[in-house]
């Protein structure tokens, strides 16, 4: 029987935007097992990127209580949180965040300096397909290789868990499927534990599980019998 | 190279220009920081080691005549360790190529050979032999005007008869390390020098075969110095003192003591306003880095990167810019210590006058503009370090905009959009407006102070030379001579007119604040000297009473209808109570004046003169001169137009240099304040920008817009820069407010005229540099989100 990696209960959160109040998450409870794809589905502003920040120690929750293995993530310091970062959680973002300054190489290796056992940054990049654009700039790419950079500069570091918030979002389809398959790639290979945030409910079909999220809840989880490669998948 | 390394490397050439800036001002400060101090302290440790070195003496002190005998008792004094008698004596000196006649100020050495105190440094040659010979040394800076050096000879009038004098060497002294004459208040090294001769040379003019005629004075350590000026005037009363006197009252001792001290107000104020700009150009420029980073330091922090090594990495591009300014500035620092050395080496003589690299000032200097760096980083990498890294994946929250007082009071609607825009986003950076305002005022400012310094010695020129001298000659006699010598001297070739005068030493007293001076008469409707105040109006010398410089009257504490005690310190040496008659605001010295023949009747002496102010026919002055030079009844020659030529050479020129540095100083700062404005603007509103292009606005409008905000800044900086610079002229002025000059506030119009048209010039270079960026906005590439 695989670990339980997250275990959260009661999870809320509520934040101000200008003038507005916001209630992002509205009590969440939450398992998540070790090597597991986990797909989050939900239009915008039912909680989605709120819970993976939380989870992944970007954000803290107003209510409720999350571990991370046996570390309680509510209330850890600024530098707790820091620590559990850099040792533990790889992130993707939709619009990858790469350092603009910096080549694919430099932006795998920025992480894999301060990570405790990391990949050469060059493994990391070929295996997201990248073996030939080391050196380039993320302007001179196009955007499914600078969201590959993002994914090997994520797994570069061999987290525990990989968090991706719409990471085919900017992406068109066919795109879309080469970045997928780094992802499962890094999570089969790895054994990398897998959350991905998407509007798109193609994608869900890749999962273990697939979360369903509506204004702030977990409306309903479901289980996918075989999970799909994402080579098959097409939207 | 770690990679957060390389990140600040390209980050800091992605924003060459911006930070280019930064180091520009940045490098200024340092630069002038460096060179003030190190002049401050090369001039403070010069005249240091040369007095504890060569034994400048503490007191000095003239008598007309003593005998040996006297020196002996004053060297028994408790509190003077050394007590050096020695003959000093002033004749015309004939120097060969210069046609006027020059003034030598001769130093006997003593028979044993060298001085004990004021011991001259020999630069080039030897020092004269003791003994009988004609042999004599010059100093150094009269030396060089005249271009003289050993093997050249210099004619005077001594003991009555013409002497020619073999020059063997070249010294200076740490008793005229400013050489100056007595009278003068500029130095004019062509024309006075000092010469060291053997004693004896100097025993038969002076008739003093073994007596003094005067004395220097070293203190034990511990000693009083008012209780020893006041044991030697009694003992040296009978002898025809002219009173003695410590440091304080010494010429050369004074100025450069004035300039060092000056140099210290200096020192802080100037690399102070530039270390200033600094900081702010820096928080300008980082605050939009960090705004515009925003997502890639919420990545670094979701990886891991800690507080502390954001806030480092922030922390280094501030600095960047400081070290490359330091880079820069260090050497520049030391380049214009060495220049500035220089132009002091012109009337400051010591014997080093080289400065040598301080690194422990440079140290200092970058020291203190990275703590300016850091101060006007610190909010901008705060502001990296305390972003949540949740918070910084979200675009910014709109930034807020409220209805301000323009719109609450309906003017909006007076205002086309694009104005609209400019008002807001100025106010709603108070503080950034505020600075970049505080930045153009100060650059204004030392502007207008630079070309009002100009016009301050250009009236103190015209006053002097102008308007009070109008002697195109002036002579004064070796002694107190009868009133018919005016007739001779109007015989003499060339002469048009001849007036009288005489200066009596006096002392000014009322209640217990004393002041030595000497006391000008002047016959009455005296046209070739005239009292001048600083705007220029002409005061009557009263027939009865004195005339004070208003700063003397200050001084004395009295105004006009007070009476004063005046001790002549000649003739029969009575002491009587004058009414002051008037004051007269005058920009130098601390004078008194009297009509000729009311200070004859002060002094029970009558018909004799000191002196004579004489009107030359130029055509003629080439053969007065030759004349003169023979005189031995004369002991000084004053020409105005060689006083004049030396006021510009010595002052103006040095003046012109220092001020000039100023004024690329303020260049430079309004450059930096007005570029840097203008491409963070750029940048921040880079999207707001490209949203009007595809609005429809064109480019014109679109660059309007972004220099709309740096004309309104930069003119209400200017307008703010010309209160401060009033300001500061009358700062200058007041400080300058001694007794030896005044600055007068005359600030022109031109002043700020010339300041508005540099301002106007630096924003026009910016304006341009800025208007390719404009037009080359990438209108799609500025929309896509993302850095």
């Amino acid at each position: 029987m695989a670990t339980t990696l997250f275990h959260a209960r009661g999870l809320t959160k509520t934040y101000h935007m200008g003038d507005v109040e916001v209630h992002a998450l509205q009590g969440v409870d939450l398992d998540l097992v070790e090597g597991e794809v986990v797909i989050i589905l939900g239009p915008s502003g039912s909680g989605k990127s709120t819970l993976l920040n939380i989870l992944g120690g970007l954000d803290a929750p107003s209510g409720g209580e999350v571990n991370f293995r046996d570390h309680q993530l509510v209330g850890a310091g600024d530098a707790a949180l820091t620590r559990y970062r850099r040792e533990h959680v790889g992130f993707v973002f939709q619009f990858y965040n790469l350092l603009p300054s910096l080549t694919a190489r430099e932006n795998v290796a920025l992480v894999t300096e301060i990570a405790p056992r990391p990949m050469p940054p060059d493994d990391a990049l070929r295996l997201v397909g990248l073996g030939e654009r080391l050196a380039h700039f993320p302007s001179q790419m196009s955007g499914g290789e600078q969201q590959r950079v993002a994914i090997a500069r994520a797994i570069a570091k061999r987290p525990d868990v990989l968090l991706c918030d719409e990471p085919t979002g900017a992406l068109d389809s066919e795109t879309g499927v080469v970045v997928l398959q780094a992802l499962a790639r890094a999570n089969r290979e790895l054994g990398t534990t897998l959350v991905v945030i998407t509007h798109n409910a193609t994608i869900a079909q890749m999962g273990d599980r697939v979360l369903h999220m509506r204004n702030g809840r977990i409306a309903s989880i479901e289980t996918n019998a075989v999970r799909r490669d994402p080579a098959q998948l097409e939207w | 190279m770690r990679m957060l390394t390389r990140k600040l490397v390209r980050d800091v050439v992605g924003q060459a220009g911006p930070l280019a800036a930064v180091a520009m001002v940045a490098a200024s400060g340092i630069a002038l920081y460096i060179s003030l101090r190190s002049m401050r302290g090369f001039l403070a440790r010069s005249q240091a080691d040369y007095y504890r070195d060569y034994r400048f003496a503490d007191v000095f002190v003239q008598v007309k005549r003593a005998p040996a005998a006297a020196a002996r008792e004053a060297a028994a004094i408790p509190g003077v360790r050394v007590a050096e008698p020695r003959l000093l004596w002033e004749a015309v000196l004939d120097v060969p190529g210069l046609a006027e006649p020059a003034v030598g100020r001769f130093v006997s050495i003593p028979p044993a050979g060298e001085p004990r105190l004021n011991v001259p440094h020999v630069r080039v040659g030897r020092m004269p032999a003791p003994g009988t010979g004609r042999e004599v040394a010059i100093s150094e800076a009269f030396a060089e005007a005249n271009g003289l050096g050993p093997g050249d000879s210099l004619g005077a009038v001594l003991n009555g008869r013409w002497e020619r004098l073999h020059v063997v060497g070249v010294a200076i002294s740490p008793e005229y390390i400013y050489e100056m004459q007595g009278t003068e208040l500029f130095p004019d090294n062509r024309r006075f020098g000092i010469v060291w001769t053997p004693r004896a040379l100097l025993a038969s003019a002076t008739g003093l075969e073994t007596g003094f005629n005067a004395l220097a004075v070293e203190l034990a350590p511990g000693a009083s110095e008012p209780d020893v000026i006041a044991a030697l005037d009694r003992l040296l009363g009978r002898y025809g003192t002219l009173g003695a006197y410590g440091r304080s009252e010494h010429a050369s001792h004074r100025f450069i003591s004035d300039e060092i001290e000056q140099n210290k107000v200096g020192a802080v104020i100037l690399p102070g306003i530039l270390l200033g700009v600094t900081a702010f150009l820096l928080n300008v420029v980082l605050s939009r880095l960090v705004a515009t980073q925003r997502a890639q330091i919420a990545v670094l922090k979701a990886f891991g990167f800690t507080n502390a090594e954001v806030g480092r990495h922030y922390l280094a591009l501030a600095l960047a810019p400081v070290a490359a300014g330091g880079a820069v500035g260090v050497p520049l620092g030391f380049q214009l210590a060495s220049a500035t050395a220089a132009i002091y080496a012109r009337y400051y003589r010591f014997p080093v006058s080289e400065v040598r690299p301080d690194w422990g000032v440079a140290a200092a200097a970058c020291l203190i503009a990275a703590t300016a760096a850091v101060v006007g980083a610190a909010l901008s990498v705060r502001a990296a370090v305390s972003l949540p890294p949740a918070e910084g994946m979200r675009p910014p929250a709109p930034a807020r905009f409220e209805a301000g007082l323009l719109d609450r009071l309906g003017a909006q609607r007076l205002l086309a959009p694009s104005t609209r825009i400019v008002v807001r986003n100025t106010a709603r950076r108070p503080l950034r407006a505020a600075a970049a305002v505080a930045g153009i005022a100060l650059a204004f400012a030392m502007l207008v102070v630079a070309r009002y310094a100009f016009t301050a010695v250009d009236r103190i020129k015209d006053v002097q030379f102008q308007y009070a001298q109008r002697e195109d000659v002036s002579v004064t006699f070796r002694e107190a001579s009868p009133r018919r010598v005016v007739d001779a001297l109007a015989r003499l070739p060339g002469v048009l007119a001849v007036e009288p005068l005489r200066v009596v030493p006096v002392a000014l007293r009322h209640g217990v604040i004393e002041r030595r001076t000497a006391l000008l008469a002047l016959p009455a409707g005296s046209e070739l000297h005239r009292v001048v105040d600083q705007d220029l109006h002409v005061h009557r010398v009263p027939s009865s009473g004195l005339l004070l410089t208003s700063k003397l009257a200050e001084v004395l504490r009295v105004a006009p209808g007070d009476s004063l005690t005046v001790a002549v310190r000649e003739g029969d040496r009575r002491t009587v109570r004058v009414a002051v008659a008037d004051t007269v605001g005058e920009l130098l010295g601390a004078n008194v004046y009297g009509d000729l023949a009311f200070v004859e009747a002060m002094t029970g002496e009558s018909g004799a003169i000191s002196g004579a102010l004489l009107s030359v026919d130029p055509r003629r002055e080439g053969a007065l001169y030759v004349t003169l030079k023979r005189q031995p009844a004369l002991v000084g020659v004053g020409i105005r137009s060689a006083a004049l030529a030396g006021f510009e050479k010595t002052i103006a020129d040095s003046f012109q240099v220092s001020l000039g540095i100023a004024v690329i100083f303020a260049v430079v700062i309004a450059f930096g304040v007005v570029y840097n404005g203008a491409r963070v603007a750029l940048s921040e509103r880079a999207r707001e920008l490209a949203s009007l292009r595809v609005l429809g606005f064109t480019k014109r409008e679109v660059t309007t817009m972004v220099f709309g905000e740096q004309t309104l800044l930069t003119v209400v900086g200017m307008l703010a820069g010309a209160g401060i610079g009033y300001a500061l002229c009358a700062w200058v002025a007041a400080v300058g407010n001694t007794e030896l000059f005044r600055i007068p506030l005359v600030v022109t119009a031109g002043a700020y005229l010339y300041a508005a048209a540099v301002i106007a010039g630096a924003f026009g270079v910016s304006a341009l540099a800025m208007r390719g960026r404009i037009r080359a906005l990438d209108i799609v590439a500025c929309l896509k989100t993302g850095e």
